[in-house]
Formats: structure tokens, C-alpha cells, sequence
């Protein structure tokens, strides 16, 4: 399970750019086998708290901490992290031209299992894997024998982003507005292949904007992100009232 | 129909090489260059200094008849006068051509009949290196393996050259060129000096001077050579200049495919070498060169490496001849050279396929000149070059059409790719039509290996090397898609090995 506890962000100074806080105080559990969704208004850091647990570098951690699984992740390198289990859907996921998607996700699966200690996964089952898991999403084989995303429309990079989600099983599954650029098709054939990970042990953090993607993919709990803060808690009610009343009103009730 | 599902099939075994080559880097020692160890057999030197007697001294070693002597002392007059080219961008001291030995070999045992009477020391060397020169243990390999006839120098001389009785069979001859002069004169003295003038540039006059060994290849005409050729150099002397020879002629609508690869010992002295490559292909022969080139690159700091002064020319001297260059360039101190080809044949087609890598402070001037002669030829050149640390890395290339090439063609693409902010980039596309009806295209690109896609690669679990090595492989793979297959994989680890260290 994922446990942040009271974790303050900020970007440091830099040569004509002023440090600035992200988030303050943030709180956040999510045990294992619940999916939780993370909403909030543009600028409330959303992006920034996927980015800081998965480790990108050009933050600074000012306090708190994050433990999945009771170890200290912001101790570990985004490998590390990756290999006990964490991953991120990106936003915006790069382009890795001449580089195979299917060279690519062996890479990271036998990576990740070295680093566990664990025999890679041979070629056969790899390869099996691999189109069962496109088939499952639609994806042309054909796409897998391209460079990651080079020459995806934002739809196909989301939908590269899941085929590495079900080819690598991560326990601890951060989606990061994996509904931007989907169409109502390849929303619900995304959401089928995340549901399909839903396990008892595994945790979801879903971030997004918009309640159509929790249509699918039901949360358990909802959390409202603002100011760099957790601000409001509850269950899947909490979505359908910010997608009716906007965040004016939870704002106004937390201030 | 075939060619595709070739192609895939072709592209499935490059993905999985790319995948197992980055899970073999990580499992490579910290010691970056393998290579780095010398061999400790008696040797026999040519005095250090540069003079008509050295000159005399290295051909009397050869036997060679009076055309070659007076051949190479007519160099040697014209190279006395010549003045050492600086238009290159590279920086580096002064070479002292006196101060260098021109001459060093292993001391023979007689003649060499077999592998057998060979030094152990040197076959222990080959080992090392990984090359599969005795024939048995290539013979006792998986059947269906692929062939390779082996040529191996050692510093100055040709130690061993395998299969050589298969290829006798199919007629092809594949020796030493210090033996092709005394068992094919005619046919060496037709060719050599051919593409290559001795009047061609100061290191080229200067290597048919002092030249020592290399190899000869003749294709007689219709013949496919049934395996792949290869010759490995190796330097290994202290204080001495490699000047190797090659001279390769695929006769009219014959077919060779042929691989050199280097490598060097870590010496605190650079060293010199200034080889000359010249290679014939005639109506509607193909040729295929390609290079793995793993000088010693110097130390981190610039100590030592190989200046590699290099002059490579193919001539397509009959109508549809093709000759292709592939070159990986990983290592050297110094990287000077052009494989080029000379377009002569009406529909001859030259094609360059590079990758130059300069890490730490390496630098590298390279590049290919095309030149259109014949009507509707063809060219392509696809350049990748990878800079990173302090390393500069420099595309000279130059296209011209003559004015009865019509119908010329030329494809040009270099791209850079930087890693790091200290190294440097520089292309120099020349470009000369001397007839309206050529069309020639050039596209460049310059790109930095970005912190977020190295990120994107971590956050899946790929170690930060790996993952350098996965996107520079990407950035590569439709140069290494032109090395034959057993040496692809060798390459990418070769560029795995030179990048190590150079983020973070």
C-alpha cells in the first residue's frame, strides 16, 4: 500500500526562476486492493505528486515522506521504485524513436526482475503475452514492431502507456489523466484493461480531471487536490458532485 | 513477398539483439576497453626513424619484386614533399614521423603452414578478442553457423588467413597482400594504386611508402564468395605506426562481403595508423565493407589512443557495380576518414552507413564523398553521430555530379545526437552538380538525448546506462541493420561500452 504522510514539494530556485511550493502537508492512503481517485483544478499539483513519487529529478522534497509497502520511496531511484512495484501512466508519455515498443517493455520486465532477483521472462512467453495483451487493447502488432510512440496520435500513447501496465503487473498503479485525448471507444477499452488488474493486491491512484473515467473505472474513495493539499474525502459520490456544483464549492467549505 | 517477411524477420532478431545486448551491459566490468592488454612475443623492428632505408628495409622483408620497391620509394620522394593536412576539424600535436617504428613483427618461425606453428602468445591474443580464427572450432560450431574466413594482422604482418582452401575451391583468393604480390603479381599491380593514386594525400603517399600487410581479395567474375571475409587488426608493438594495405576486386557480376575490425593496447604514446583501403568493383559486381573500429580511444583525459588517418575509396568501374560502406566508429583518438565511392559505371549505386561515436575527449572528422560520374548512378548516406563528454564529433561529406551524370541521384541524412553539454556537433555537407539533370537531397538533424525520455525509461525500471544504451541503439538501428548479422551484435555492445558513464 501507498502511505504519504504530510509530504511538502517545491521547485528550487533556479538562475531567474523564483523556488515556488507545491504541495503542503499532503496526506494520502491507499491501501491495497482500493482504487482512489485524485481530482482537483488546474495547478493544484496533481502532476507534480505522480512525477515525485515515480522520481523525476527538479524537485525538492521539503518534508514528509511516502512509503509503499513500508519502504521509503523517495530514498529509491525511479528504477528501484519501478522494480518494487510502482508505476506511472504519463500524461505525456515521450516518443523513443528507433526503439521498438516490444524491445522496449522486455527491457523494462527483465530489468525489473533482475533487480528483484527474479529468472527474466523468456522470449516465447514474452512474445505470447505480448499479443494476447495487444489484442486485448486493440493494438496492431504491427505498432509494437515501431519506435515507442513515434508517430502516435495522443489515443495510440495512452493506449501504449495500458499495453505496458498489463505487460509489466505493477502492484502500485498511478494513472495520471490517462483519459486525456481518448475517445468514448478507447476510454472503455482502456478502463476494461485497468479493471482487469483490480486485485486485492493491488492499489490504483487514478488522477484526473473529469468524472467520465471514473464512470468506468469505479473508485473507491475520491480525493480532492488543492493548493497542494488533500482538502476533501469521500466516496464516489464526492466525483458526481464536483462534476455537477465544480470545485467552487468544496473550496469554499475547506477554506 | 519475400524480401518483407525477410525484413521482419530481420527486424524481430535486431529487437531481440537490442534487448540482449542492454542486459548484457550491465554485467560488463568498470574497466571500459577489454582490449587493453599486450602480448609478449619476441618481435623484430624496423629501425625508429623514417628513410629510404626503411623503405628498403620493409620491402627486402617482403621479398617483393623491383616494380613494388621502386613503386614505394617513388611515394616515399613524392611524401617528402607534402605537407600534412590540417583542414580537418581536429586538434592535436604535432606528429613526429621520425620518432615512430614503421616496421615490427612477430619473429617467424620459417614459413607458416598452419595454424599449429603459429606463436601461442598471438593465438592467446585472437582469443582474447574473440576471433574465431581456427578454423576447427569454427567448423565444430552449430551447423548451418555462419562461415567467417578470417585474416589476421598483427601489428605489421598477416599471421594467419583461414578456409582459405574453400575459397580456393570457389576460385575467390583471399591472402595476405604481401603474398598476393608474389603469387598474383600481375593481378596486384593492375589494381593497386588504382582508386587510391599514390600522389591521393599525405597519409595515403605515406602508407604506399611504408605499407606492410593487409589483405587481397579477388572475386573472379560471376562468383558469389560463399562466406563472409574478415580481417582483424590488431596493434600491439610499443612506439610503432599500423600501415595496413587492402585491396579488394569483385570481377564483373561477382559478390563479396567483407569485415574489419580493430583494436589496440592501452599505450600512454599515441600511436599512428594510416591505412588505405581500395576497393574495385566491376560491371555489376557488389561489394560490401563494413567496419567495426575499436582503436584505443586514450584515457579519460586525452592520454595515449590512436590517431587513425584513414583513406578508403571504392571504384564501381562497370555499369550497375554497387558498392556499399558501413562503418561503426567507436573508438581511436583521432578519427580521420571517408570511404568513398566513385560512381563511374553508368546505374553503379555507392552507398555510406555510419556511426561514430567520440566519448570522453575523443574526436572525429569522418565522413564519405560520392562522386557521380556515370549516367543515372545512385547514392545514399546515412550518418549517426553520437557525441558525449568533451568528445567532438565532426560529418564531412562531399556529393558532386559530374556534367554527364545525368540522371544522378543522391539521399543524404546526418543526424547528431548529443548527450551531455560539454560535447559538440559540426556537419559539413559539400554539394557540387555540374549538371542540371541531378537530384540530390540532404536532410540533418541535431538532437539532445533528453532528460525525460531517460526518466520515461527509468520510471519502466531501466537502469540509467541501459537505458542510454537502449536509445542510443535506437538512434543507430537503421545503420546497424546493414552489418552482417554477427556482427551487429558486437557493435551494439562495442557502443553500449564507449557510452558508459557518460550521464549522470
Amino acid at each position: 500500500m501507498l502511505e504519504i504522510k504530510n509530504l511538502s514539494v517545491g521547485i528550487a530556485a533556479e538562475a531567474g526562476v523564483e523556488g515556488r511550493s507545491i504541495l503542503s502537508g499532503l496526506d494520502l492512503s491507499v491501501p491495497k486492493g482500493e482504487v482512489h481517485a485524485i481530482m482537483g483544478p488546474n495547478g493544484a499539483g496533481k502532476s507534480t505528486l505522480s512525477y515525485v513519487l515515480a522520481g523525476r529529478d527538479g524537485y525538492e522534497v521539503t518534508g514528509g515522506e511516502a512509503l509503499l509497502d513500508g519502504s521509503d520511496l523517495l530514498a529509491l531511484s525511479p528504477e528501484e521504485r519501478a522494480a518494487k512495484g510502482l508505476f506511472l501512466s504519463f500524461q505525456y508519455p515521450l516518443e523513443l524513436p528507433g526503439v521498438a515498443a516490444l524491445t522496449f517493455v522486455r527491457a523494462a520486465l527483465n530489468s525489473q526482475r533482475r533487480t528483484r532477483g527474479e529468472d527474466e521472462m523468456k522470449a516465447p512467453e514474452f512474445l505470447k503475452k505480448s499479443r494476447e495483451v495487444a489484442a486485448r487493447l486493440k493494438i496492431d502488432p504491427e505498432m509494437l514492431k515501431r519506435g515507442v510512440n513515434v508517430g502516435f496520435s495522443g489515443g495510440e500513447k495512452k493506449r501504449m502507456e495500458i499495453f505496458q501496465l498489463l505487460m509489466l503487473e505493477p502492484s502500485m498503479i498511478i494513472l495520471d489523466e490517462t483519459d486525456s485525448g481518448l475517445d468514448i471507444d478507447a476510454l472503455r477499452i482502456v478502463a476494461e484493461g485497468v479493471n482487469a488488474l483490480r486485485s486485492p493486491d493491488r492499489a490504483m491512484l487514478v488522477i484526473t480531471h473529469y468524472q467520465r473515467l471514473l464512470d468506468h473505472i469505479r473508485p473507491d474513495r475520491v480525493h480532492v487536490l488543492a493548493n497542494g493539499r488533500i482538502i476533501a474525502s469521500g466516496g464516489p459520490e464526492l466525483a458526481l458532485r464536483l462534476e455537477a456544483e465544480g470545485y467552487d464549492g468544496v473550496l469554499a467549505e475547506a477554506a | 513477398m519475400d524480401s518483407l517477411r525477410e525484413d521482419q524477420a530481420m527486424a524481430d532478431v535486431k529487437a531481440g539483439i537490442s534487448a540482449d545486448t542492454v542486459a548484457t551491459v550491465g554485467g560488463l566490468e568498470a574497466d571500459k576497453y577489454k582490449f587493453g592488454f599486450t602480448t609478449d612475443i619476441e618481435q623484430e623492428f624496423a629501425p625508429r626513424g623514417l628513410t629510404t632505408d626503411t623503405v628498403r628495409f620493409i620491402s627486402a622483408k617482403k621479398d617483393e619484386p623491383q616494380w613494388m620497391l621502386d613503386w614505394r620509394l617513388a611515394a616515399f620522394e613524392r611524401w617528402q614533399n607534402l605537407d600534412e593536412p590540417d583542414w580537418a576539424m581536429l586538434d592535436f600535436p604535432a606528429i613526429d614521423y621520425q620518432d615512430a617504428i614503421y616496421y615490427a613483427a612477430p619473429k617467424a618461425k620459417k614459413t607458416v603452414k598452419s595454424l599449429d606453428e603459429i606463436d601461442p602468445e598471438i593465438l592467446e591474443t585472437f582469443k582474447k578478442l574473440g576471433i574465431p580464427i581456427r578454423e576447427q572450432e569454427v567448423l565444430l560450431g552449430v551447423e548451418g553457423a555462419p562461415k567467417v574466413a578470417v585474416d589476421a594482422v598483427f601489428d605489421s604482418v598477416s599471421v594467419a588467413t583461414t578456409f582459405r582452401e574453400e575459397l580456393k575451391k570457389a576460385g575467390v583468393i583471399f591472402c595476405p597482400i604481401s603474398e598476393a604480390l608474389r603469387d598474383y603479381p600481375e593481378l596486384v599491380r593492375q589494381y593497386l594504386g588504382s582508386v587510391v593514386p599514390v600522389s591521393d594525400n599525405f597519409f595515403a603517399t605515406l602508407n604506399s611508402a611504408v605499407f606492410s600487410d593487409g589483405s587481397f581479395v579477388y572475386v573472379p567474375p560471376g562468383v558469389r564468395c560463399p562466406m563472409e571475409l574478415s580481417t582483424y587488426f590488431r596493434m600491439n608493438a610499443q612506439g610503432t605506426g599500423q600501415f595496413e594495405r587492402t585491396l579488394i576486386i569483385a570481377d564483373k557480376g561477382a559478390y563479396v562481403s567483407y569485415l574489419e575490425g580493430c583494436t589496440a593496447p592501452m599505450r600512454d604514446e599515441n600511436q599512428l595508423h594510416a591505412a588505405v583501403v581500395e576497393l574495385v568493383a566491376l560491371e555489376d559486381a557488389e561489394i560490401k565493407y563494413s567496419t567495426v573500429q575499436n582503436w584505443w580511444p586514450g584515457d579519460k583525459d586525452g592520454k595515449g589512443g590512436i590517431y587513425n588517418f584513414v583513406t578508403k575509396r571504392g571504384d564501381c568501374r562497370g555499369a550497375r557495380a554497387r558498392i556499399s560502406w558501413t562503418q561503426v566508429e567507436t573508438g581511436s583518438a583521432i578519427t580521420w576518414k571517408y570511404p568513398s565511392c566513385v560512381l563511374r559505371g553508368d546505374d553503379s549505386v555507392g552507398e555510406f552507413y555510419s556511426v561514430a561515436v567520440t566519448n570522453g575527449r575523443q574526436q572525429a572528422d569522418t565522413g564519405t564523398k560520392m562522386i557521380h560520374l556515370g549516367r543515372n548512378t545512385r547514392s545514399r548516406v546515412i550518418s549517426k553521430g553520437i557525441s558525449a563528454g568533451q568528445g567532438q564529433n565532426t560529418y564531412r561529406g562531399l556529393v558532386s555530379a559530374h556534367a554527364k551524370a545525368r540522371g544522378a541521384r543522391n539521399f543524404t541524412q546526418c543526424d547528431s545526437l548529443l548527450i551531455g553539454s560539454a560535447c559538440g556537433a559540426h556537419t559539413f555537407p559539400y554539394i557540387e552538380a555540374r549538371t542540371p539533370h541531378a537530384q540530390f537531397e540532404h536532410e540533418a538533424t541535431t538532437t539532445r538525448l533528453s532528460d525525460d525520455q531517460l526518466f520515461y525509461c527509468r520510471s519502466r525500471g531501466i537502469g540509467e546506462e541501459d537505458a542510454v544504451a537502449l536509445l542510443v541503439n535506437g538512434f543507430v538501428r537503421e545503420v546497424l541493420q546493414h552489418l552482417p548479422m554477427e556482427f551487429a551484435a558486437e557493435a551494439q555492445k562495442l557502443l553500449a561500452v564507449s557510452l558508459e558513464g557518460s550521464v549522470g
